[in-house]
């Protein structure tokens, strides 16, 4: 699984982009957030308010809820500020 | 249609004459063209701006822009559409984004233009930094003035994104 972090995210977390291989019933967004969280502090840090964080699933924009699995693109981000 | 993200410049002009360029069923040209300001309200506190940096997610950023550019296409009757969006280190006054439209008549052409701008700035996966002249550097916070703005045109258009 490809996981991606954008602005402040990748600070906090160190690096923009990594692949994972989380245990199988790691099966949604909300606990690959958790999942990752135990990886390290900057993990905790980036994802302390997780209100305050966007995430799309393989480019599509998608809540905490959905599903993952091996082989998907998860992105996480702050609300976007562009145009 | 076109969408291009890029690091570079662009010349309005070329660009206007290039979306009528051979069809003359366009009646009117619309633009919007989005440029770095020199100052910004932290906590209700202007600072002055030195520079910008726009980091963006490439690969989601072109999917959204086209999908964002489709749904204005099926709502209005446009000839052609351009969005062209930079990213990379900007300096105060330097463009940002242009969003254009051509259209047999102008409601069109202004209504899917006013439309492209609102939406794009919802959806597309941009995200700014600021420094200062003081040498801070800052992350742009998204305005809940946005999100209405691209709400507004819910009623007759596709829902707000998902999350």
């Amino acid at each position: 699984m490809k996981v991606l972090y954008f602005a402040w995210l990748r600070q906090k977390i160190g690096v923009g982009e990594e692949t994972v291989d989380p245990p199988a019933e790691v099966g949604d967004v909300r606990a690959l957030v958790e999942w990752l969280k135990g990886r390290g502090d900057g993990y905790c840090a980036a994802f302390q308010d997780i209100d305050a964080i966007k995430l799309a699933v393989n480019q599509e924009y998608a809540s905490l809820d959905a599903p993952v699995a091996a082989g998907d693109e998860v992105a996480f981000f702050p609300p976007v500020t562009g145009g | 249609m076109a969408i291009r993200v890029q690091r570079e410049d662009f010349d309005l002009g070329l660009e206007l004459k290039g979306l009528s360029a051979g069809n003359h069923s366009v009646g009117g040209l619309c633009s919007f063209v989005g440029l770095v300001r020199d100052m910004n309200a932290v906590g209700g506190e202007a600072q002055d701006i030195s520079a910008m940096t726009l980091e963006h997610y490439p690969g989601m950023t072109e999917k959204q822009l086209s999908e964002i550019e489709a749904e204005a296409n099926r709502c209005w009757p446009l000839e052609a559409s351009l969005i062209i969006h930079r990213f990379g280190r900007l300096a105060p006054g330097d463009q940002i984004v242009l969003v254009a439209t051509a259209s047999p008549h102008r409601e069109a052409a202004f209504e899917a233009c006013h439309f492209l701008i609102d939406w794009l700035k919802t959806r597309a996966p941009f995200w700014k930094v600021e420094e200062t002249d003081a040498g801070d550097a800052r992350w742009v916070q998204s305005r809940d003035s946005d999100a209405q703005a691209a709400a507004r045109w819910s009623d007759d258009h596709e829902a707000e994104p998902k999350s």
